[in-house]
């Protein structure tokens, strides 16, 4: 099927109602300003480490509005990346959790201060913990699509990573996995690629040309789209999913994103300017075709600016985790 | 008397039957075969997995991150390596959503020598798996204890990891299991499947099975003495009750303890019992550097210095990369009897 390339052909109207354009683009801000006030309190020495995802809201926050949000198999599971803050934002979370968790304070809602920015972990709306080591929420995500399948409706599993983290072994395992004849799974796999590994590009990660054609061997449904333009995601997306709800068996969607603010702040956290911005490009969009103004975008960049950074200071004051703490939840107690 | 592969298939049963156990899988663990000792034959959630490890565990996290409760098998302790991190994350996930998610799942693994396995099917496991946080383990000597511990690990909200000494699972025990026939050769027509085509076979499981269950963290005192204590588990705890037997017949009297859980473990029994005899022989096979009985030796010597009248001694497997197929190489790496009844004896009449 064919879609028009929307942004591209700046002639065409965009192809979703005004509401929710306006509630994609207000998202994208939010997470974009977020991350910016993330990387700002790292910069300033309230937080250790950033990671995150600016540059990726334009896919992340349809991923999230596309959710079936709710807590058990009958809901979607998400094992994410650690680059999925518009997700959990379009879930509907507040971004003081995120600001807390990069201030490591005993309220991070995600974990008590243990854990870096952007590893979240919201059971109430099936986001499995993100942990650091690479790729392994792809070994766990055939387990909770077998309990989706089995407990019938149209529940499915959605599992995120990066480009060169699909040359480990759990990659290769969800595609098996999923896509054994003996019992195909309800998974969207999803591969983020911005085309780097830390510092190492694509050229030195791995050789197809397209990570979507990893799908193939397996006979599972596969694309690569613009994960830059959040209409091409949200309508591939949504078609996507639709798949796997209604067929109960896994698509390989690969999305091309971007990085703009380097790796982490191990790489300095600095704006990339060679890197193609999706939330510019969107608004330039947005303007032209008369569904926002600039001046009502700027409002809106705005008032988040604001909220965030007196979200931030709350959070800076918060106290601690007390040591005697790290002795909880090693168990979880009898339910 | 069921063997201890029997008592963890009935338990098996009685899990998936009464305590929600939902998936029983691993390499060749579903029906033909039913897994390579057997444990897991004519089970009705049992099946076949792909032929990767990580995959396995990573199932396991899944299954019980979605509601079920998955009692995984990896065929061989030996292959469990390519999935630590695995284990690693299945025992933080708890901890590190600060007590948002757990994870109820169990993993059975065949561990230990005793079989003439080679490099690789000798492994133990026991000391790499205690260190890792956020883990119950466990491992019987008995069918009755499999079985106990089997049932109280599916009822966990927590990671349980049940190390099966290989060596043990097809020694009969003699403690009956609640509800199983009092004729060993009744219950294998019920329960074992048969050779050849096994499409049409269905078990007759025991009706009378019920939830007994030993609770982990519980150790069990094997025979009482008083003049030296023997801690140890799987494989070689009859070799140490054995011994003790030997040494009684000399006139020396040993306590026996089979520790049973390694994570949380019984330190009352053990401190009880030394603080008695003041002499203490901890034994297990794994390799000897950072043993987990070099654990529990540091902590005697750290807590019960005062009540000691000999240095407390640790016998465990050879520091050396592999065990050998050959019976004077294998013999030669992991404690064998007189191993465990000399040191016994030696500790006995040591004086300072
Ligand atoms: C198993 C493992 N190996 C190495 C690392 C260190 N590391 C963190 S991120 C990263 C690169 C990941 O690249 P990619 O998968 O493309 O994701 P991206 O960060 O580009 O979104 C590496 C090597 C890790 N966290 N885990
Ligand atoms: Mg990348």
């Amino acid at each position: 099927m064919s879609r028009p390339r929307l942004i591209k052909e700046s002639s065409a109207p965009l192809p979703l109602d005004r509401e929710l354009l306006v509630r994609i683009h207000d998202l994208m801000v939010k997470t974009r300003v977020l991350e910016e006030r993330l990387i700002q309190m790292y910069k300033q020495g309230h937080g250790y480490f950033w990671i995150g995802g600016p540059g990726e809201e334009a896919f992340n926050v349809p991923l999230g509005l596309l959710m079936k949000k709710g807590q058990g198999p009958e809901y979607d599971y998400l094992h994410a990346h650690y680059r999925q803050s518009g997700t959990l934002l379009a879930l509907g979370e507040e971004p003081i959790g995120a600001l807390r968790q990069m201030k490591n304070t005993a309220s991070d809602p995600y974990s008590g201060g243990r854990n870096f920015a952007g590893h979240f972990s919201l059971r109430k709306y099936n986001v499995a913990p993100v942990s650091s080591p690479i790729e392994v929420q792809y070994s766990i995500a055939p387990g909770t699509a077998m309990m989706q399948k089995r407990v019938g409706g149209d529940a499915i599993t959605i599992v995120t990573g990066g480009d060169a983290g699909t040359a480990e072994g759990d990659f290769a395992t969800c595609l098996i996995w999923s896509s054994r004849p003996a019992n195909p799974l309800p998974v969207l796999i999803i591969v983020t690629n911005n085309k780097w590994g830390i510092s190492t590009s694509a050229e030195g990660q791995h050789g197809e040309p397209r990570v979507s054609e990893r799908g193939k061997a397996f006979n599972i449904r596969s694309k690569t789209i613009n994960g830059n333009d959040p209409v091409e995601a949200y309508n591939e997306l949504k078609e996507a999913m639709e798949y796997v709800r209604t067929e109960r068996k896994p698509f390989l969607l690969e999305a091309n994103v971007s990085r703009l603010y380097g790796h982490s702040s191990a790489s300095g956290a600095n704006y990339v300017s060679e890197e193609l911005d999706c939330l510019k490009q969107f608004e330039t969009r947005l303007e032209a075709d008369g569904v926002l103004t600039r001046q009502q975008m700027d409002e809106l960049r705005n008032r988040y600016t604001e909220d965030m950074a007196a979200a931030a200071r709350i959070a800076r004051d918060e106290p601690l985790p007390a040591p005697e703490t790290i002795w909880k939840h090693i168990f979880a107690e009898d339910k | 008397m069921a063997n201890m592969a029997q008592a963890i298939r009935m338990a098996l049963h009685y899990a998936e039957e009464n305590l929600g156990v939902t998936d029983i899988f691993g390499e060749d663990v579903g029906a033909p075969l039913g897994g390579v000792f057997t444990c897991t034959q004519g089970l009705k959630t049992a099946w076949n997995s792909p032929l990767d490890e990580r995959g396995i565990i990573g199932a396991a996290m899944g299954i019980a991150l979605g509601g079920g409760r998955p009692v995984a098998e990896i065929q061989f302790c030996d292959y469990v390596y390519n999935t630590i991190d695995l284990l690693k994350l299945a025992g933080n996930t708890c901890w590190a959503s600060n007590g948002d998610w757990n994870l109820p799942m169990v993993v059975r693994t065949p561990v230990g020598s005793g079989i003439r396995g080679s490099i690789y099917h000798s492994h133990s496991f026991d000391a790499t798996m205690t260190h890792i946080p956020g883990w119950k383990v466990v491992m019987p000597s008995t069918p009755l204890d499999a079985y106990g511990l089997l049932i109280s690990a599916c009822k966990e909200q927590n990671p349980v990891m049940f190390l099966e000494p290989k060596a043990l699972l097809r020694v009969k025990g003699d403690e009956r299991i609640p509800g199983e026939p009092d004729d060993d050769r009744a219950l294998s027509k019920m329960i074992d499947a048969p050779l050849g085509d096994r499409s049409q076979w269905k078990p007759q499981w025991p009706a009378e099975l019920e939830a007994f269950a030993i609770p982990i963290g519980k150790g069990k005192l094997l025979r009482e003495g008083t003049q030296l204590t023997v801690v140890s588990y799987g494989r070689t705890l009859p070799l140490c009750a054995r011994a003790a037997q030997t040494l009684a017949d000399e006139g020396i009297s040993v306590e026996v303890i089979d520790l049973r859980s390694l994570w949380p473990y019984d330190w009352e029994m053990i401190k009880t019992s030394v603080q008695k005899t003041g002499r203490v022989l901890f034994v297990n096979e794994d390799t000897e550097v950072t043993n987990f009985g070099e654990h529990l030796l540091r902590r005697t010597v750290e807590e019960l210095f005062y009540s000691l009248l000999a240095p407390p001694r640790l016998v465990a497997g050879k520091f050396v990369p592999g065990i050998g197929l050959a019976d004077t190489l294998e013999m030669a790496s992991v404690p064998q009897q007189n191993d465990i009844t000399d040191a016994l004896r030696s500790l006995a009449g040591e004086q300072p």
